[in-house]
């Protein structure tokens, strides 16, 4: 055994959340508090803006719950992040920081669109999809080889290595989509998939069947890490790494596994993506969920089925909020603005309610001094 | 050389001390936590010029007292008094500004910068450091002291003994009324604890307040001018310096012994520090006439600043408690490692039984009847975050009856989790309750709970009562003496010479990664060891 592994396993705390009685209330104040705070911050800088802060979370609302389309388009945004979150969850709970996701995810998408116009002309659609949603698969894996190897093997920090092959990821999947996989289209992108191949949609729906494919990821991880012994090798790397070596968990093959399996959903992201909405790759293309779904993540504590809702928010925020946006004459960067603010009270509060379970006064101890008084 | 029959232990010899002042007084401290009465209206006084020992099990409330004093936590109730002045300490920084240093069990110095560095870090007040008048305070307290170290080496190059002379030094570098040293002798060895009870002469000389938190009794008598016993957070007994003088020590022992447990009989016979027991041990046990455990020339690099072994030799049979001695860092844990196949070593061959087992995984060994016990319990040992009930089968992940064809069964380790809690007397909350949450005492009885499950064959403790009260390290040797009559080999790698002796039947000396010698128990033994531990017989050797 060689990687001396300093593993940040004190950074969170991933047993499992149960959901049991007193459990539910303050799930739904940890989930609604912060939403609620972050409605009444942003209203305040949109009345400060001259703008109505009522009539703009109407239209979100509109656009992104109650109009059918909409709707349709939230649920199929959630696809993509659920499977990079699943991706997530599978190497932070090993405690590795994959945070290469946008690379592994942008040279899978670019393999995925560059291969699929000829691939789905030469076989049946469904046979099709399988074979490239493997493909993706195995690009996004592919590229978490390199930091993989050098955690298992040398104790490299992940971090680093991920980050970096991010960017060398993304710009080979640039020079690819310029190079060997440019389409007859003037500007730079891969040929178009007609739009007759792409994903099945569900019937009457817009709703793409990835979305299903990413439900049934992110449920198999789950049930991997509350059920199975592979599960739990890997929860017990991430939550201590010395105690994994010492109770004879095969540490680096371990590290191998888990960082590919990580790559593997990233990659299966982006050909969903590819074949369920876009059906081409244009050069400098670039979603970068990797920072949206983070915070997402930790919020869900690294479980897999909780991250289903923080998604679900996520996805209606984003759909709804361009259109929001666009109706009040505000830039889109004002979307970002308020997913941050959301997120950032989210941690607040899991914050205050964390000291709460640790019985610690959740006011500084000079204020709950003097309120005893 | 004064080795002979002291061992490690502290020197006992004092008079009466001149009457002294309160430097510190804690009147009726009451602290509770959801569920616990950590103090119960706690009364002492730490006098100047005097040490005051606090000494209980753990979990007595020890470490509640002196987070209150320096400043973590605040009373419910109760009253603190500094020179005779009622004052409420508001946190860490103003106890020290009160002049009441603390000197933490776990020392706390930053490896990578040098002592004087580390002294500056917090006592600096300005931007820049002041390395002079740095240097010129050392000096004065190292002199006051009968300290020497070096100010511009760097932390991690110093002893354990010397890294704690400089935190002393830290916690009195702006003027301390009072000195709180926790567990101060638990990481340093024989040499180490004559060099602390010579600075804490110092720091009495100098009229300053010490208070000395400790577990083991006999420190408690050595050192104390006055002892107060905590007991589930209550003030079980004291004693004033007249009883200190007054008794001897057998009587003392007696009598602490009858405050912290109510009887002398049961608990008596098996506090650990006595030691009539040691002499019948041994020679009732059967012995298997094969070796269990055998290591032939093995060699292994250590890994994380550990030192290797080198041409390690030795063979345990059935029955049989050896013991492993030497001074921290001389090899013990890559043994322990390389026996237990956490570590591979690059020569030699280890057999189990008579079958090599060199190339055998970790997990393969244990089936083989093969257990480990680490020292290290919070680091490697358990997951502080599992619940005891996950910590107790981590070792057979993915084997049945806990996991059938990869899934988990919650039911048998649930199960196994209340056996283990009964036949080891875990004493915890739930079986759900974190790990992290229990004592070290009940670490160790889980982590015992889940090497010994089976049937084991060899078993490595490494030092299996460190840090540990009384009660249950009397409990531990009783398990492990329990073993051997079962016919269990037992390694025992152990600081404690103490233990050795009164465990083991024959003690090897570990010696900068080198076997030094082997002593059988009895007679003379103790002498002998000791010599080898200071290398006598190898200067010796080469002269």
């Amino acid at each position: 055994m060689t990687a001396p592994l300093g593993s940040p396993e004190t950074v969170l705390d991933v047993a499992p959340v149960q959901w049991r009685g007193a459990a539910v209330v303050d799930a739904l104040v940890r989930s609604l508090g912060p939403i609620v705070l972050a409605l009444l911050t942003c209203g305040l800088i949109l009345a400060i803006v001259g703008r109505d802060p009522v009539s703009f979370y109407a239209d979100i609302l509109q656009a992104g719950v109650l109009r059918p389309s909409g709707l349709q388009d939230s649920i199929t945004r959630m696809a993509p992040i659920l499977l990079v979150a699943g991706g997530m969850i599978v190497a932070f709970r090993a405690g590795m920081w994959n945070l290469g996701s946008d690379g592994q995810y942008l040279l899978a998408a670019a393999f995925v669109a560059g291969t699929a116009p000829s691939l789905l002309a030469a076989v049946s659609a469904p046979l099709g999809w399988l074979m490239l949603g493997l493909l993706g698969m195995a690009v996004g894996a592919a590229w978490t080889i390199i930091p993989a190897w050098l955690r298992a093997r040398y104790g490299l920090n992940e971090i680093v290595t991920t980050l970096m092959m991010s960017f060398v990821g993304s710009g080979l999947a640039n020079l690819l989509v310029k190079g060997p996989f440019d389409g007859p289209s003037t500007v730079p992108q891969t040929a178009v998939v007609d739009v007759s191949l792409r994903l099945a949609t569900l019937p009457g729906t817009r709703i793409h069947i990835g979305v299903i494919v990413a439900l049934v990821a992110v449920a198999v991880v789950y049930l991997i890490f509350s059920r199975t012994s592979f599960g739990m090798r890997v929860d017990v790397l991430g939550a201590n790494a010395r105690a994994a070596e010492h109770v004879g968990i095969g540490v680096p093959r371990l590290i191998i596994v888990t960082f590919l399996a990580s790559g593997a959903l990233m990659g299966l992201a982006a050909a969903v993506d590819m074949l369920g909405i876009f059906g081409y790759m244009r050069a400098d293309w670039n979603p970068a969920y990797g920072l949206k779904v983070v915070p997402l993540v930790f919020l869900a504590r690294l479980n897999a089925l909780a991250v289903i809702p923080f998604a679900a928010f996520f996805s209606v925020l984003s759909i709804g909020g361009e259109y929001a946006a666009r109706r009040a004459q505000l830039p889109s960067d004002f979307l970002l603005l308020a997913i941050g603010l959301v997120l950032t009270f989210m941690v607040i509060t899991q914050y205050l309610t964390d000291k709460r379970e640790r019985g610690e006064q959740i006011l500084p101890r000079r204020r709950a001094a003097a309120a005893r008084a | 050389m004064t080795q002979g029959t002291t061992g490690p232990d502290f020197v006992r010899h004092r008079s009466v001390p001149p009457a002294a002042a309160p430097a510190v007084e804690l009147i009726d401290i009451t602290k509770t936590f959801p569920g616990v009465v950590a103090n119960d209206h706690v009364s002492l006084a730490a006098m100047r010029g005097e040490v005051l020992c606090l000494l209980g099990e753990n979990g007595a409330g020890k470490s509640t007292l002196m987070s209150i004093l320096s400043g973590i936590y605040r009373p419910d109730d109760g009253r603190i008094l500094v020179d005779g002045h009622a004052v409420t300490i508001e946190s860490p920084r103003h106890s020290r500004d009160l002049g009441i240093g603390m000197v933490y069990q776990h020392l706390s110095l930053i490896p990578t910068l040098t002592v004087l560095e580390n002294l500056m870090m917090g006592a600096n007040p300005g931007l820049t450091l002041n390395g002079d008048q740095a240097r010129r305070r050392f000096g004065e307290l190292a002199a006051s002291l009968g300290v020497s170290v070096d100010p511009e080496v760097r932390a991690s190059s110093l002893s354990l003994a010397q890294q704690q002379q400089v935190e002393i030094i830290k916690a009195l570098w702006k003027g301390s009324r009072v000195l709180i040293l926790d567990e101060p002798t638990s990481m340093l060895t024989p040499q180490g604890i004559a060099e602390l009870q010579a600075v804490l002469r110092g720091l009495k000389r100098s009229g300053l307040a010490i208070i000395f938190i400790t577990h083991k009794l006999h420190e408690a008598t050595a050192v104390g001018d006055r002892v107060v016993i905590l007991k589930q957070g209550r003030v079980a007994g004291r004693l004033d310096p007249a009883d200190l003088v007054g008794l001897s020590h057998a009587d003392l022992q007696q009598r602490i012994v009858m405050m912290m447990f109510g009887d002398t009989t049961a608990a008596g016979a098996d506090i650990a520090e006595l030691r009539d027991v040691a002499g019948s041990r041994a020679a009732s046990r059967p012995r298997t006439s094969e070796p269990l455990l055998e290591l032939a020339g093995v060699s292994a690099d250590g890994g994380r600043g550990e030192r290797g072994i080198e041409d390690v030799s030795l063979d345990v049979r059935g029955g049989e408690i050896f013991g492993v001695a030497g001074v921290d860092g001389s090899g013990q844990r890559t043994l322990a490692e390389v026996i237990a196949g956490q570590r591979q070593h690059s020569g030699g061959t280890i057999r189990l039984a008579g079958r090599p087992i060199d190339g055998l995984s970790i997990s393969a060994r244990q089936r083989l009847g093969l257990r480990y016990v680490t020292d290290d319990r919070l680091g490697e040992g358990v997951v502080s975050s599992y619940p005891l009930s996950m910590n107790l089968v981590l070792k057979r992940i993915g084997q049945p009856p806990f996991w059938r064809r990869g899934r988990v069964n919650r039911a048998a380790i649930q199960r196994n989790a209340v056996e283990a809690v009964g036949a080891y007397d875990i004493r915890t909350p739930s079986v759900d309750t974190r790990i992290g949450k229990l004592s070290g005492g009940n670490i160790q009885k889980a982590l015992l709970a889940r090497e010994l499950y089976l049937s084991p064959r060899v078993v490595v403790f490494n030092k299996p009562t460190h840090g540990l009260d009384v009660k249950t390290i009397a409990a531990i040797r009783e398990r492990i003496r329990g073993l051997a009559s079962d016919g269990v080999a037992i390694v025992v790698i152990s600081n404690d010479l103490d233990e050795l002796l009164d465990l083991s039947d024959r003690v090897a000396v570990l010696d900068a990664g080198r076997i030094a010698g082997v002593v059988p128990t009895g007679q003379g033994a103790e002498a002998r060891i000791g010599e080898l531990i200071v290398g006598v017989t190898t200067r010796q050797a080469v002269e």
